[in-house]
C-alpha cells in the first residue's frame, strides 16, 4: 500500500486547490442564479395560455434535459466560436462558456420542480386570497409563492448540490476550477490517491455546508408556532451521514 | 400543560360582540333611511360550465341585516351561486347587485357589458365576506397573520394598526389566545372561526357563507354556528349555504331551496320546514330532519 498521509496533508492545503475550490463555488453560484430565474420563466411559460409559449417551453426542458451536461459544455465552448467568430475573443473565457451550458442545463430541470411546485399549492388558496380582495400581483407574491418557495427547497437543494459536482465537468474546457487543478497538481508529482482524495474532501465540506443551510432554511419555513420543539430539519439532513 | 389545540368548549364562553358599534351605527342609520333596501341581489343568474348548465335564471335578494339560508342538494348549484355573488366567477347572464350597485361588470346601462379586469374585481370583492367549506386560510401566516393580510394589502393599512384590529376581531371570535398560532395548529373549528375573522375584519356589506360547518367533525360544529348566530344578532347581512336545519331555524329569516340550477321555493324558516309546497322541497327537508 502507498499512501502517504504527509502528502495528503499538503494536498489538502495546497494553494491550487483552494483557488480551484474557490472557482467552484463561484462558477455554482452563478449557472444557479442563472438556471433558477431562467427555470421559473419556463415554469410559467409551460402553464401559460399561449400554444406558442407552450410549446416553445416544452421543447427547451426536452432539449436541455436530453442532451448530456458535458456535450452541451463542449458545443458552448467548441461550437459557438465556430459558427460565430465574435465567440473566439477574449471575453468568451471558459468560466464564462461553462456558466451559460450549466445554466440552460439548470433551468430545465429547476423549471419543472418549480412547475410542481405551482402545482401543489391548494387551488383553494388562490380563491381565498381573491375573494378577500388581493389585487392579482399579492395574490402571487403574498400566498402562492410562500407555498411554492416551501414545496420546492428540497428539491433545488438537491439540484444546488447536484450543480456543485457538475461543476468539475468544467475541467474538460480547462476551467480552472477544483478538478482541473487537480489534475495539474497530479500531472507534476504522479500522487493520485492523495490528491483526488484531497479535492473529494473539498467537495464533501462544500456539499456538507449546503446541507446545513438548506436545513436553516427548511426551518424557517415550518410554520409552526414553536420552532424548538422537534426534531429539526438539520438532525434529519445530516441523519444519513452518521 | 393542556393541549394548546382544543379547547372549544373554553373558546366558545369567550365569543363577544363581533361587530364593530360605528359599523352598527352606520347600519343603523342607513336601515331607517329606507327599511327595505336590498344590499345583495341577484337577477335572472345564468352561468354555464361547458355543456351543464349549472345556474338557469336565479334571482334572489337580501335586505339589510337579513339571514338568508340556501338549501338544495349537491349539485344544485348553491356554491357556485355563492362564487358567482363573491365574483369569483363571472356571470353567463343576469346582475348582480351590491347596495344597488351592479358588480363585476362594466359599461352596466345600454351598452356593451363586459367583466371587469381582475384588478378591479378585487376592489370590489373587498366588500363582500366569504366563508369557505374546507377553510382555506394562509397556511404560512399565523391567526393573526391571515386576519391581517386583507387589512394590509387590500385596505393600506399600517402593520401596527392592522395587528392592533386583527387581534381585537380574534378575541371577538373566541382566539384571542390563539393568535399566533399557525392553522396547521388549530381545530378544524377554530381554523373556521379565524376565516370567519378574516372576512369580518375587512367590514364587508355582506358575508357569504359556503357550508360553513361540513367539513367540521361534529362537536366542532356548535363553535363555529354560535358565532354566525352571535353576527346575525348583531345585524350582519348573511348569505349562508348549509344543511343544518337547527342553525336556519334560530338565525335565518328567510330559506331558499334550490335544485337543478334554479330556485324551487322561498320562505320564512316555518314555511319551508314545516309546511313546504314543493314536492321536491318536502322530500329533501324530510331528508334533513
Amino acid at each position: 500500500m502507498d499512501f502517504r498521509f504527509d502528502i495528503f496533508f499538503q494536498a489538502l492545503t495546497n494553494p491550487a486547490l483552494q483557488q480551484g475550490a474557490k472557482e467552484t463555488v463561484l462558477l455554482t453560484i452563478v449557472a444557479m442564479i442563472f438556471g433558477l430565474a431562467l427555470g421559473l420563466f419556463v415554469a410559467l411559460m409551460r402553464d401559460s395560455a399561449s400554444r406558442l409559449l407552450r410549446g416553445f417551453a416544452w421543447i427547451y426542458v426536452w432539449f436541455f434535459r436530453g442532451v448530456p451536461t458535458l456535450v452541451l459544455l463542449l458545443i458552448v465552448w467548441s461550437g459557438l466560436p465556430q459558427l460565430f467568430p465574435a465567440f473566439s475573443d477574449k471575453w468568451f473565457s471558459q468560466f464564462f462558456a461553462a456558466s451559460i451550458a450549466l445554466s440552460l442545463n439548470e433551468a430545465a430541470y429547476a423549471s419543472e420542480i418549480f412547475r410542481s411546485g405551482l402545482l401543489a399549492v391548494d387551488e383553494g388558496q388562490r380563491v381565498a386570497a381573491r375573494a378577500l380582495g388581493l389585487a392579482p400581483r399579492k395574490v402571487f407574491s403574498r400566498v402562492i409563492l410562500p407555498q411554492v418557495v416551501r414545496v420546492t427547497i428540497p428539491p433545488l437543494s438537491n439540484d444546488l448540490i447536484t450543480m456543485l459536482k457538475l461543476t468539475s465537468l468544467a475541467a474538460f474546457i480547462s476551467e480552472r476550477e477544483l478538478l482541473a487543478n487537480t489534475r495539474t497538481a497530479v500531472a507534476l508529482n504522479f500522487r493520485s490517491m492523495e490528491y483526488y482524495l484531497a479535492a473529494a474532501v473539498y467537495y464533501l465540506v462544500m456539499v456538507s455546508i449546503l446541507m446545513i443551510v438548506q436545513a436553516w432554511i427548511e426551518r424557517r419555513f415550518r410554520w409552526t408556532s414553536h420552532r424548538e420543539k422537534g426534531r429539526g430539519g438539520l438532525i434529519r439532513q445530516l441523519a444519513p451521514m452518521r | 400543560m393542556t393541549d394548546p389545540v382544543s379547547d372549544p368548549v373554553h373558546d366558545q364562553h369567550k365569543v363577544g360582540h363581533l361587530l364593530d358599534a360605528a359599523l352598527l351605527h352606520e347600519q343603523v342609520a342607513a336601515e331607517s333611511a329606507g327599511a327595505t333596501e336590498l344590499v345583495l341581489e341577484a337577477s335572472e343568474v345564468h352561468k354555464r360550465y361547458g355543456r351543464t348548465e349549472v345556474l338557469r335564471g336565479v334571482s334572489f335578494g337580501v335586505k339589510r341585516g337579513d339571514v338568508k339560508a340556501i338549501l338544495g342538494p349537491s349539485g344544485s348549484g348553491k356554491s357556485t351561486l355563492l362564487r358567482c355573488l363573491a365574483l369569483l366567477e363571472p356571470v353567463d347572464a343576469g346582475e348582480v347587485r351590491l347596495d344597488g350597485r351592479r358588480i363585476g361588470v362594466k359599461g352596466a346601462s345600454g351598452g356593451m357589458v363586459t367583466p371587469l379586469p381582475e384588478r378591479l374585481l378585487a376592489k370590489q370583492r373587498s366588500d363582500i365576506g366569504m366563508v369557505f367549506q374546507r377553510f382555506n386560510l394562509f397556511p404560512h401566516l399565523t391567526a393573526l397573520g391571515n386576519v391581517m393580510l386583507g387589512l394590509v394589502e387590500v385596505r393600506g393599512r399600517k402593520k401596527a394598526e392592522a395587528h392592533e384590529i386583527a387581534e381585537q376581531m380574534l378575541i371577538r371570535v373566541g382566539l384571542g389566545e390563539r393568535k399566533q398560532f399557525y392553522p396547521s395548529e388549530l381545530s378544524g373549528g377554530q381554523q373556521q372561526r379565524v376565516a370567519i375573522a378574516r372576512a369580518l375584519v375587512m367590514n364587508p356589506k355582506v358575508m357569504l357563507f359556503d357550508e360553513p360547518t361540513s367539513a367540521l367533525d361534529p362537536e366542532l360544529v356548535g363553535e363555529v354556528l354560535a358565532v354566525m348566530e352571535e353576527l346575525a344578532r348583531e345585524g350582519m347581512t348573511m348569505v349562508v349555504v348549509t344543511h343544518e336545519m337547527e342553525f336556519a331555524r334560530r338565525a335565518a329569516n328567510g330559506v331558499l331551496m334550490m335544485d337543478a340550477g334554479v330556485v324551487l321555493e322561498e320562505g320564512t324558516p316555518d314555511e319551508i320546514f314545516t309546511r313546504p309546497q314543493n314536492e321536491r322541497t318536502k322530500r329533501f327537508v324530510e331528508a334533513l330532519a
